[in-house]
């Protein structure tokens, strides 16, 4: 029936179908549909960079408007990938403006963005609206000048803990005085900034609803921008001391007046500095938070962190660090009962020290908080006991990542391996996407995961296992699985190969430290002509003895439909 | 689940604690001969192992038992104590999995001013390269080695002559902007909360209650 409709009305309905499994799972329907889908498609979500090429991408779609890349593999978050790996954004940028695309927003996440990329990112769309930028770096405050002078509808500027060498401290004056259609901008992952020009671009963009400051930004400063902004929803403050000097008070009343005009804002985050004898000023807003993260505010801890808290009732999303204590967990557990995600991260990410809190807060948690379905949590211990009972009382996660900070501790108390633990998760939470797990931890637990984690599409595995078995009941049960990473996990070549055409059904799959040998990735990439089989060795380059038998040291592999990529270094050995 | 106990190991008696050796796993694709001259089958690389592995070599260490078995000879007390942290602890790299970005933000160059009652210029500490308040106060020793400074509390007895030696003692402004007597707070607090150290004459810290034994309190 659908066949007789002119392809307008088609698209009119496309147009209601907006994730993009959806659009894909049309376009598979028949040409008619493949036709029409691709046409009129606007947002292209590319998971790996390396997986397309540029010229691909807007030959098949040429009306993109929207494009999210993602470049490296999660593992370099943690220092895992060497530096010059790859996963650069300049090809693509020089594409789509070669191609006269009429691109308006572009989401990066751990790519390697160039000055020059940026500065022709912002002479090339004329309609450029939003950059994001996750993860990414290779650019200076030289390439932001570039996106501030030059995109004249810029609506978002967002970065995200990207690392930026900053040179002048211009770029924010350079924003023209006709830019007044911002509504989001986040810097705080910059040292500085140019005080006056922030404070004057705030005051001419009326339509600012989320701003991120950093450092630089002074309390004062803060006040008579929120004087500028009573509208804002989410707001990163900066430095957040006042200084016992003589106007102080003046001040701290004149930012407690400002703050209880600011009835809007449901997000904060920030207090990079604070001095805690500030936070009463920041009373008044907490009860309408949704989303609090102190995560980076190393200096708000014991009863001022206790307080804060106390006056969030309607909190869903809580990123704090573990200075909270088990106790702490108890008191979230009994304010914040709307509760959705919760992320407790370490205040000592080095890992020499202790975590503060373990099992016992988790438990808290999850009896307060029913409706909790996204956890990240950094402990010190975790048992089955308080595994089984999460489980339980919280059968909805959707992410579960647990980090033991010693990755392969036992239960305390049992001495046991967590499998069972890990297993009454999986088995519990049957929309689960995310698990990370950690802990001494057998085959066991990978059978419980193949068994149930039937919604499963990212597992991180590190110091786990016994044998290949593990790897395979994942392989195997795990239908839906996109990304595999492991590190530090005695399965081998036996795993790795059995079930090769599994690897076109996912996105990537990670091995370091494993027993994967050379000789068994050669094999898999003579296979599987369709994915690339990366080997990576950094150090091994004179000792490399390129024997077959030989272990490999991090092997990525990831489908893809062009072929090994030009731009790999010298140390990444693309096997054929 | 049933754990294989591996009685006959002869590591088996080196650890009272019997639960690493007893949960021990091993690694190794069926029919692979065991060889082990420790008498270990095909253990699997603990995480101890990985710290002394990546602290000794580079990523081209021959790889297997041969290497794990020196690691294991040395580290059985080590290894036997997976269940609770080493006193020490070393990194692995990418461990645990905290983005390098927060890793820095967290680790705040924590520069402080240090002024000394009389010196003619200040000097500046990282305090962050200080693990300990005895280990600040013995930097700052020697930074300023005409002065002595009080520090008591700390469990050593440092008797010193009033009459003799300059005595001072260390004190910080915190963030509130209050000048606090060192030592007070645990050490991580100190570090968040200080802004600038002052070594103050003994004879100006009147009222500051010393945290020292008794018999000292008749200096002040």
């Amino acid at each position: 029936m659908m066949n007789y409709f002119p392809d307008e009305v088609l698209e009119h309905v496309f147009d209601f179908v907006t994730s993009h499994r959806d659009r894909n799972a049309v376009s598979l329907v028949c040409k008619l549909w493949y036709r029409v889908e691709r046409f009129s498609r606007q947002r292209v979500f590319i998971g790996n960079c390396y997986a397309i090429s540029p010229e691909r991408l807007i030959d098949r779609f040429p009306g993109v408007k929207a494009l999210t890349l993602k470049g490296k593999p999660h593992f370099a978050d943690f220092n895992l990938v060497p530096q010059d790996w790859g996963g650069y954004v300049q090809p693509w940028i020089e594409a789509l403006a070669r191609s006269r695309i009429g691109l308006e927003e572009l989401r990066l996440k751990r790519m390697v963005v160039s000055d020059e990329s940026l500065d022709v990112l912002s002479r090339s769309f004329t309609n450029f609206k939003s950059l994001v930028l996750v993860s990414c770096e290779g650019f200076t405050t030289d390439g932001l000048e570039a996106i501030a002078a030059n995109c004249r509808f810029l609506r978002e500027l967002d970065l995200q803990e990207n690392e930026i060498e900053e040179k002048k401290n211009l770029w924010l004056g350079c924003f023209p005085d006709s830019c007044t259609s911002l509504v989001s901008l986040n810097f705080a992952c910059l040292k500085e900034i140019n005080l006056v020009a922030l404070e004057r671009l705030v005051a001419r963009n009326p339509n600012l609803k989320s701003l991120k400051l950093n450092r630089a930004v002074p309390l004062e400063a803060l006040q008579r921008i929120l004087m500028r902004a009573p509208q804002l929803v989410d707001l990163g403050t900066g430095s957040f001391v006042l200084d016992r000097d003589s106007d102080d008070s003046e001040t701290y009343r004149k930012l407690r007046g400002t703050i209880l005009k600011c009835r809007s804002i449901r997000n904060l985050s920030g207090f990079l500095e604070v001095a805690p004898r500030c936070l009463p000023a920041i009373y008044p807003i907490c009860l309408n938070l949704t989303y609090l993260n102190l995560s980076y505010a190393a200096g708000i801890h014991g009863s001022e962190l206790i307080k804060l808290i106390r006056l969030c009732g309607k909190l869903q999303r809580l990123w704090i660090l573990d200075y909270i204590g088990d106790k702490g967990l108890e008191i979230v557990a009994s304010t914040c009962k709307d509760l959705q995600e919760l992320r407790v991260f370490p205040s000592d990410p080095f890992g020499a020290g202790h975590a503060a809190v373990t099992e016992t807060g988790l438990v808290a948690i999850s009896s307060g908080c029913p409706k909790l379905n996204s956890l990240l949590y950094f402990c010190q211990q975790m048992t089955n006991a308080a595994l089984i009972a999460v489980a339980k009382n919280c059968p909805n996660f959707i992410r579960f990542r647990l980090c033991i900070l010693d990755p392969t501790k036992p239960d305390p108390v049992t001495m046991q391996p967590l499998d069972e633990g890990f297993g009454a998760i999986v088995q519990s939470s049957k929309r689960l996407r995310r698990l990370s797990l950690s802990g001494l931890l057998t085959d066991r637990v990978f059978l419980y995961i193949g068994m149930y984690a039937e919604q499963l599409e990212m597992l991180s595995i590190a110091f786990a296992g016994e044998s290949d078995k593990g790897m395979l009941y994942v392989l195997n049960g795990c239908k839906k699985l996109r990304k595999l990473e492991i590190r530090d996990s005695p399965f081998g070549d036996m795993a790795l190969l059995r079930d090769v055409g599994k690897y076109e059904t996912m996105r990537s799959l990670w091995m370091s430290s494993c027993d994967v040998t050379l000789g068994g990735c050669k094999t898999l990439a003579k296979q599987m002509p369709r994915l690339n089989v990366e080997i990576i060795n950094e150090n091994d380059q004179m000792e490399f003895a390129h024997e077959d038998s030989q272990k490999v040291e991090k092997m990525y592999l990831y489908r893809t439909l062009v072929g090994p990529r030009k731009d790999a270094p010298e140390f990444v050995w693309t096997l054929v | 689940m049933p754990l294989d106990t591996l009685s006959d190991s002869p590591q088996s008696d080196v650890t009272s604690a019997m639960t690493f050796k007893d949960t021990e796993l091993t690694l190794g694709i069926p029919g692979e001969p065991t060889r082990s001259p420790a008498g270990k089958f095909c253990t699997k690389r603990g995480f101890i192992e990985t710290v002394d592995l990546n602290l000794r070599t580079s990523t081209s260490k021959p790889r297997g038992k041969t290497h794990a078995d020196e690691v294991d000879d040395k580290s059985d007390d080590v290894v036997s104590g997976a269940c609770k942290t080493p006193a020490s602890k070393t990194q692995v790299v990418g461990w645990p999995p905290v983005r390098s970005y927060r890793k820095k933000a967290l680790k705040s160059c924590k520069y402080v001013k240090v002024a000394v009652d009389g010196a003619p210029y200040l000097r500046k500490v990282d305090l962050e390269t200080y693990n300990s308040y005895q280990e600040l106060l013995m930097a700052l020793e020697k930074m300023f080695t005409c002065f002595k400074i009080r520090g008591n509390y700390l469990g050593e007895s440092k008797v010193i002559d009033p009459m003799k030696e300059m005595e001072y003692v260390p004190t910080y402004e915190d963030k509130d902007g209050d000048w606090m007597l060192v030592g007070d707070v645990p050490w991580k607090m100190f570090i968040e909360s200080c802004k600038r150290i002052r070594l103050m004459k003994s004879s100006e810290a009147v009222g500051l209650a010393p945290r020292t034994p008794p018999r000292c309190k008749t200096t002040t």
